[in-house]
């Protein structure tokens, strides 16, 4: 088989852990959406979820920083945070580390991959988790693309990586689901907290609802000074959002994508046709 | 190397529940815990005082230092507001990618 479900998410841990914070009704319409992205991806029967996160420095620190590293164990556990403060109970999660094996030999084909035996599990990947799988049932494999600590992987080799996992997901027979999650402007864990650049969060996922390679992968528009000045540090997390659309190769749809400023991010859901 | 001896402490305080034992517990074992990384007085001081305001200008990175903050039972308000008076009290943050672009009397989200 190969991937029957493409998209991407937000995972602010505010979407969970300060949801009592936010007006209500905002807060449901798009609790609402991303209910609705993660029974999308389970009406697809995958076998196992891939989620390429950018983490937290939760399990990987810059003394040893991978540029992209993929999970390969039976089972995690998270969330890392306090559950209090992230308003999501520690659980484990179930893995692959079997399925894991043979995606990590085909991506090496390509791109070079850290692999992890022990992976504790963040916001950047429990918050998602909270509404695809909200009863933990489905095998993850938990990938990272270093999007915290420069010098970061340059656009292009995100987008290398999202083919090489296409590559590996097409020769596995099991059914796959491919999430990305993070982005898309904002300037998370600082007085900032809330501001969101609204002009170019809409016209990155123009683009990256266009799937047009070329522009997502504007050296001009996106290289990492003019994402830093335009859209935070967490706007870095583009990274996921392009990996996922070289994977995919398909046309997106934005089921979510309004600021929600004590969630600190553009609150972000959008589905890809897989082609 | 300093900035990151901080950044490799708030590492290892947010997923090692023995370090946060040993840093809750005090006097001379959270001494003993802060002596195995190589901090300077300034530093040391801030960690040991729990001064968001101070970690925060001296360049920690936002998303370790975020957990450091209800560790110590300071709600997203509180945290949000350490940060400012930091800014306020030192001056604009020295290194890191967590920089401040809003000013020290805005509130974002509100809080």
């Amino acid at each position: 088989m190969s991937l029957v479900f493409a998209g991407v998410c937000s995972h602010a841990p505010g979407i969970t852990g300060r949801a009592h914070l936010a007006d209500p009704a905002v807060k449901d319409e798009f609790h609402a959406q991303f209910q609705r992205f993660g029974e999308a991806m389970r009406a697809t029967r995958p076998d196992a979820v891939i989620v390429i996160a950018a983490e937290h420095f939760a399990n990987f620190f810059m003394n040893n920083m991978p540029a992209y590293a993929i999970g390969m164990a039976d089972s995690y556990e998270g969330p890392i945070e306090d559950p209090k403060w992230l308003g999501i109970e520690k659980t484990r999660v179930p893995g692959d580390a079997a399925l894991s094996q043979r995606l990590i030999r085909e991506v090496m084909q390509t791109v070079d991959v850290a692999y992890a035996e022990e992976w504790k599990f963040d916001h950047g990947i429990m918050v998602p988790l909270h509404f695809l799988t909200p009863k933990f049932d489905i095998k993850i494999i938990p990938v990272n693309i270093n999007c915290q600590g420069p010098p970061l992987t340059p656009l292009h080799r995100a987008w290398a990586f999202g083919e090489a996992l296409r590559r590996a997901c097409d020769k596995a027979p099991e059914r796959i689901a491919l999430v990305g999650t993070g982005g898309i402007s904002h300037w998370p864990a600082t007085p900032d907290s809330g501001k969101v650049n609204a002009e170019w969060d809409a016209e990155f996922m123009n683009r990256w609802c266009a799937n047009d390679r070329e522009a997502l992968l504007s050296p001009t528009d996106y290289n990492d000074e003019a994402t830093y000045r335009e859209a935070g540090q967490g706007g870095f997390e583009i990274r996921t959002f392009l990996s996922v659309a070289a994977a995919a190769r398909g046309k997106g749809q934005i089921l979510h994508m309004k600021a929600i400023p004590i969630f600190a991010v553009t609150c972000t859901v959008a589905v890809m046709s897989v082609e | 190397m300093s900035l990151y001896a901080m950044q490799k402490f708030l590492f290892a305080l947010n997923r090692d529940v023995d370090v946060q034992r040993r840093y809750s517990e005090g006097g001379d074992t959270r001494a003993e815990l802060l002596a195995a990384y190589d901090l300077n007085d300034e530093e040391r001081e801030a960690i040991d005082q729990g001064d968001i305001g101070k970690l925060y200008v001296l360049g920690c990175n936002g998303q370790l230092l975020m957990h450091f903050a209800p560790l110590l039972g300071i709600a997203w308000a509180d945290y949000l507001e350490a940060m400012r008076e930091g800014v306020r009290k030192y001056g604009p943050v020295r290194a890191g990618i967590y920089a401040m672009t809003t000013g020290t009397d805005e509130k974002v989200a509100g809080v």
